[in-house]
């Protein structure tokens, strides 16, 4: 599940539950919707209620950060469990996205 | 090696299965007590196995998925994940992180890199035409409640 506060130009999307390549498609279409409706400078994707996630969170990420670096905006990971850093970390994707 | 307890189970290449086999693999192995990251681990690892199966080896025609769990002694954990699809032409080029052959749906390319680095072994067996067979192992921290 994803719930969304646009504050300013920047869009944070608080994800809940588990992520993995079944539940990561309704997310994504999600955040990209709001992506296109708002077209925001900054992405706040906040993993704080997250339970679960492999390698589909990811490319969840990737994904998202390609959309909003066309809009030459930023990506925010936030509030990420220690299980999922070692996931995110090994993807290299700290060069693309801030793991706050 | 003594085998302690065994199951398996087996269900249709459906992407709603991912969760119910890590689930599945995660109260069964309840039973050893383990750590959260241990447990984390696993269920992640049984998440990226079972995900290749449904998204790789039966991506042109569906069918059954098999995972089989052995606990034996000093606390070691066996888990198998079996298919019957595709199977995989180059296993080691599909291990290199990062190498996809779903890109466009997204996948990052890091499942074999995952159970590797969170299991303690990983075997792939597979054949072009006749399927996947992935093994893994995780040996868990003695549980210091057990040895007092």
């Amino acid at each position: 599940m994803v719930r969304f506060l646009l504050k300013d130009d920047k869009l944070l999307a608080a994800l809940s539950g588990e992520i993995d390549h079944h539940s990561s498609k309704l997310m994504r279409e999600k955040i990209d919707m709001s992506i296109r409706e708002h077209t925001p400078s900054q992405l706040i994707l906040d993993f704080e209620n997250v339970t679960f996630m492999d390698s589909s969170g990811v490319g969840l990420v990737i994904g998202r950060y390609k959309l909003i670096h066309d809009l030459n905006g930023k990506v925010i990971i936030r509030n990420a469990s220690e299980q999922t850093k070692k996931i995110l970390r090994m993807s290299g994707i700290e060069s693309l996205a801030s793991i706050q | 090696m003594e085998v302690l307890n065994q199951m398996k189970i087996s269900f249709l290449s459906k992407s709603e299965n991912e969760s119910f086999s890590r689930a599945a693999v995660s109260s069964f192995i309840a039973q050893l007590d383990p750590r959260i990251d241990e447990l984390g681990d696993i269920r992640t690892a049984v998440s990226e196995a079972v995900t290749n199966a449904i998204v790789h080896a039966y991506r042109t025609k569906p069918g059954v998925v098999t995972v089989s769990v052995k606990i034996t002694d000093k606390r070691c954990v066996y888990i198998q994940i079996n298919d019957r699809g595709c199977g995989i032409e180059d296993v080691e080029k599909a291990k290199e992180p990062l190498f996809t052959t779903a890109a466009n749906e997204e996948r990052a390319g890091l499942g074999f890199a995952v159970m590797e680095s969170f299991m303690d072994k990983l075997t792939v067996r597979s054949r072009v035409g006749y399927g996947t067979s992935v093994s893994m192992m995780k040996k868990l921290a003695d549980n210091e409640t057990e040895d007092k």
